[in-house]
């Protein structure tokens, strides 16, 4: 597979390490009161869909960027890439 | 008897001669011949025997289709089993012998195999070999082993070199025939980066086995033309003998280029094959098409082949399987196998056609509506027997047959990325359907265009579409026969006909799949293994699926077909090795300390890609214990140096740099002080413990983090996510500086004196001045840059020193000099691993990714004021339930007794069994200070029963150790030695 890095262009999949689903962005407050059910639902239930994903890949073999490539899981089209900080930010992720 | 088949013209070269060896004996050949070819020339039909009933066969194809004609080519440490003799090219010397035969090819004795088929029909695996399960690991598999199965391996390293490459291109044109080869002019002329690619050694696919003719030239010539055109083409490269293996992702083909398999030896250097990956923007599959045989009784012999094998083999290579053939055939393309072996003066004995009305010959008899129901020759075809449409049967005497039934597109590389092909009423065949790989198209007859004029157009049309051309080249002329043919599959009432030759399936044994329920095309696959073998069932898989259409009453197409895989034709394990073997198979990283090591005589051991020291013999030890036992007792009672450059370090830096760490730890960072340094723990989200190491702040805004060696890059990818996706606005950067800095721990009483000798005097390391976990920047040697830790994995007084890289050999040589008054002495890992487990710090062995904080004995570092990661999900009700595991020490009551590591614990009394399996041991090893061996382990409320006697089992070695529960921290447990 070839990954269009938004900084670098394409590069093959052979320079990334994959780690799975984006929701892996989502962590959950620890401190929060229902901190336990959050963190089952966010370590141990991922969506397996057939079709487009959003996912972790970390460029380790390039300039250890965290991307976020939207993968269909059938055809392994990649619609998208984005850097996992821009899409962190725009989920309200900040200190 | 030499070259006896050999005929006249031809693309051989008469001028030269070669010699060549089957199975002992001598022959000659000429350059531009296959080894198949050679065989034929020279009378050899029967090439091996079967894989499960050891019938004698000899070639069905002249390419790579073949399912038949293999053997082992070379010798000694270069031989190399189930090689298709249709895809060798010749050379002077070649040597090749006929495998699964025994004591000889012309006797065999496993052919009795054969008289016992009804009990090697389909399934007969499952049938018979299902009880009882002991029998089948010591008689069952022996036997079916040494019975069945093709060449054997030489057992010996392959000493040839294999390489690796990549090309990129706009246009990836996978097959050089009609087809191939326009579509690649289109493109050239037109500019575009061509790459095309063919599996034969000379261009021209089909075009070199035919007569007709291709605008004014033969259809060889005008292949060889286009060749040459392409050739002085600097935007076209062409890769002759190079199979196009798999469609993979977003464009991307892998190949595999035979640079040295024609050659007698190889230059030195040089590889024998490459495993190119082709990155290509748009991809044209001219892959052809490939006749298919018909299924009738004894159609197995040597000499029955596809008929436009031998024409083939009559054109291209000038020699007839014999002198007097016979055609059977369902298509008007069998006619032209035998006007073609006419013309060349080969004896036609008939062409049996299936079809009523099949076209006449003036120059040999054809049989019309008549079939090929029997055949004879015990190791070669003597005599076919044909039923005549009036239902008498005629005798015809040839010792060759050519079958046809018809063509089917080779579109297994449009499978590759699950495509699947579509039926083809007028062919008769699967045809490439939807879905595609991205970015490829068909065209030629691999799309369904079988003439030569369709294939040429075609090609020309797909390269102008893919590339936006307007005009089209101009097409030479050429045949542009349609298609004339019956469906004709199989013989009825026929029983022992070979569907599957390389797998020895038979018509009845599709049948009987049928009979017993497998009758989907993936159940009736596995069942037979039809089309399970090296070739793919590509001779023989739509025979199959017809014979189960039939008898469940449906369709072709309602029956449905397997797809294929990568790769198109085997390639051997070193194409996709390339230069990883051996010592190359990863990179070997050297501490800075390895060549003094080394010169020290150390004995090293593989860490990751690390070569670390694992002891230092000194002359007169002759076994290791020794050497580890003394490295032991001298650090601890003087001093010791261990090369620790191997643990991951990772720099951290920013004003963010400690509450980034105060996440990533479980314990808290917040507040440690500049210039000290503490052991950090860290979870995974799920509560487990990932690592464990240490920071050290040299600053307030800078910090130096170390890993285990076997998680330094892990870790550092962690970290590296937790940095951008979950804290993307902290201030904090990373880097890692493993390589930057050699770093060594100098351990034992002495460690602070004999450091003295070499930190400048500025730098007071006095334990008033530098206490226990102290750290900062020093110089030493006079002004060298330096890092100085008070750490201790020993137990002992300790310090670990870093300086830059280059200057570690330097570092380990001075500490050895200025150590000589206190008796110094390196360590290795051994000795390092001896004294973390007297002192009962836990490493991989006890972090193994199962166990928590809680386990290990750690659960109150785990800060409960700070959401860092791993903190909920640690304290789920199982992981904190009151029996859990707890790390503990381990003595055997008679110390001589051995603590094995990976030894379960069971109570004194009750049973061995897993159900009272209370802990197991993690670690073990000999202390040399308590004369004793020792160990540590994961024990059920482990930290509750100290003092208590349990049972140490390992039932598969039989061992059984009374063995106390002590504490994990065998040597010092106050810690009063670290402060000293």
């Amino acid at each position: 597979m070839i990954i269009n890095h938004p900084l670098l262009g394409p590069r093959d999949a052979s320079e990334f390490t994959y780690l799975g689903d984006a929701s892996l962005i989502d962590r959950p407050d620890g401190m929060a009161e229902n901190a336990a059910d959050a963190f089952y639902d966010y370590a141990y239930l991922r969506d397996n869909p057939a079709g487009e994903h959003r996912e972790l890949w970390y460029h380790e073999a390039g300039d250890r960027s965290w991307l976020v490539v939207t993968r269909n899981t059938l055809t392994h089209e990649i619609s998208k890439v984005e850097l996992a900080r821009d899409v962190a930010r725009a989920r309200g992720r900040t200190k | 008897m030499t070259q006896v088949n050999r005929l006249t013209g031809g693309q051989i070269d008469r001028n030269s001669t070669l010699n060549f060896y089957f199975d002992g004996r001598s022959y000659t050949a000429h350059p531009g011949d296959t080894l198949a070819s050679a065989l034929l020339a020279n009378n050899v039909r029967l090439i091996g025997r079967s894989f499960k009933y050891h019938r004698p066969r000899g070639l069905l194809t002249a390419g790579s289709e073949e399912p038949n004609g293999m053997v082992e080519l070379r010798a000694g440490a270069r031989k190399e089993p189930n090689t298709r003799a249709t895809t060798i090219e010749m050379f002077d010397g070649l040597i090749a012998n006929a495998q699964n035969r025994w004591p000889s090819l012309r006797f065999d004795a496993l052919a009795v195999n054969d008289m016992f088929s009804n009990f090697l029909s389909a399934g007969f695996y499952y049938k018979t070999f299902m009880w009882p399960a002991a029998f089948w690991e010591k008689l069952y598999e022996p036997i079916i082993r040494r019975a069945a199965g093709l060449g054997s391996l030489s057992m010996q390293a392959d000493p040839d070199e294999y390489d690796k490459g990549f090309r990129h291109c706009d246009l990836l044109i996978i097959g050089a025939g009609p087809a191939g080869l326009m579509a690649a002019l289109t493109a050239g002329r037109a500019g575009a980066d061509v790459i095309l690619a063919d599996e034969d050694f000379t261009l021209g696919g089909r075009l070199n086995s035919e007569t007709f003719s291709v605008g004014d030239h033969s259809a060889p010539d005008w292949a060889a033309q286009a060749v040459a055109e392409l050739s002085a083409m600097p935007n076209v490269r062409l890769m002759p003998r190079t199979t196009v293996i798999g469609a993979f992702d977003h464009g991307i083909y892998g190949a595999v280029e035979r640079t040295g398999d024609h050659l007698p030896s190889l230059p030195t250097g040089k590889p024998r094959q490459i495993l190119w990956r082709i990155y290509s923007q748009k991809a044209l599959l001219c892959a052809g098409a490939t006749e298919r045989p018909i299924a009738f009784e004894n159609n197995d012999r040597p000499g029955i082949m596809t008929a436009s094998a031998l024409r083939t083999y009559v054109n291209r290579f000038a020699v007839t399987a014999s002198p007097r053939v016979a055609i059977f055939t369902n298509n008007d393309d069998g006619h032209r196998t035998a006007s073609d072996l006419h013309a060349k003066g080969v004896k036609i004995a008939a062409v049996v056609d299936v079809r009523e009305d099949a076209p006449l010959s003036y120059d040999y008899e054809v049989l019309k509506g008549a079939q090929v129901v029997n055949t004879k020759g015990r190791l070669g075809l003597s005599f076919v027997e044909v039923a005549l449409p009036d239902g008498s049967t005629r005798t015809l005497d040839c010792g060759a047959l050519g079958v046809s039934g018809g063509w089917n597109a080779n579109v297994h590389l449009t499978c590759h990325q699950r495509g699947r092909p579509v039926w083809n009423e007028a062919l008769a065949a699967f045809v490439p359907g939807e879905n595609l790989p991205v970015g490829m198209s068909v065209a030629g007859s691999a799309n369904g265009v079988m003439s030569t004029h369709g294939a040429l157009r075609s090609g020309a049309e797909a390269a102008a579409a893919v590339l936006d051309l307007t005009t089209l080249p101009d097409l030479p002329e050429a045949e542009d026969a349609p298609i004339a043919l019956k469906p004709f599959w199989y013989v009825q009432g026929c029983k022992r006909a070979w569907v599957d030759q390389q797998n020895d399936v038979t018509v009845k044994d599709v049948k009987l799949s049928y009979q017993e329920g497998f009758r989907s095309v993936e159940h009736l696959k596995r069942y037979t293994t039809l089309g399970m073998a090296t070739d793919q069932g590509k001779t023989s898989n739509i025979t199959g699926l017809a014979i189960m259409a039939e008898v469940a009453g449906k369709s072709i197409p309602e029956t449905g077909t397997t797809i294929f895989r990568p790769p198109y034709t085997p390639v051997p394990i070193g194409a996709f090795a390339g230069r990883m073997t051996g010592k190359e198979f990863h990179p070997t990283r050297l501490t800075p300390s390895h060549h003094w090591a080394k010169e020290r005589g150390a004995v090293f051991v593989e860490a990751g890609n690390w070569l670390r020291a694992q002891w230092f013999p000194l002359p007169g030890e002759t076994h290791w214990r020794e050497s580890v036992d003394r490295e032991v007792r001298q650090t601890r009672a003087s001093v010791g140096v261990c090369d620790c450059t191997t643990l991951g370090k990772i720099d951290v830096q920013g004003t963010d740099a400690a509450a980034f760490l105060n996440r990533v730890y479980a314990n808290g960072f917040a507040k440690l002080a500049v210039g000290k340094t503490r052991y950090g723990l860290m979870l995974r989200e799920d509560g487990m413990v990932m690592d464990d190491g240490t920071a050290a702040r040299l600053a307030e805004d800078h910090f130096v983090v170390t890993t285990t060696t076997a998680n330094a890059v892990s870790v550092y990818r962690h970290m590296e996510f937790v940095r951008q996706c979950l804290f993307p606005d902290m201030d904090v950067q990373l880097i890692s500086t493993t390589d930057g800095w050699a770093q060594y721990a100098v351990a034992g009483p002495n460690s602070r004196k004999l450091l003295q000798k070499i930190v400048d005097p500025e730098f007071d390391i006095s334990n008033e001045a530098f206490p226990f976990m102290a750290c900062g920047k020093i110089t030493v040697c006079g002004g060298l840059r330096a890092r100085l830790f008070r750490i201790s994995f020993s137990g002992e007084l300790a310090f670990e020193i870093a300086v830059p890289s280059r200057y570690g050999d330097a570092l380990m040589r001075r500490l050895m000099i200025e150590g000589k008054e206190f008796d110094v002495t390196p360590y290795g890992t051994e000795a390092l691993s001896v004294m973390r487990i007297e002192k009962g710090h836990p490493v991989g062995n006890e972090l193994n990714g199962t166990t928590t904080a809680l386990n290990l004995g750690l659960g109150k570092m785990v800060s409960k004021k700070k959401d860092s990661i791993g903190s909920v999900l640690c304290e789920r009700k199982a992981l904190i339930a009151h029996d859990v595991l707890k790390l503990v020490g381990l003595k055997p009551v008679n110390p001589e007794e051995k603590i094995t590591a990976g030894g379960h614990l069971m109570n004194t009394d009750g049973p061995v069994d897993s159900a009272h399996d209370q802990g197991y041991v993690t670690s073990a090893a000999y202390s040399p200070n308590l004369n004793s061996n020792i160990g540590l382990g994961l024990l059920k409320r482990g930290d509750a029963r100290m003092g208590e006697k349990m049972r140490l089992v390992s039932p598969l070695t039989a061992l059984t150790v009374e063995v106390e529960i002590v504490s994990a921290h065998f040597i010092d447990p106050e810690g009063e030695r670290l402060r000293a």
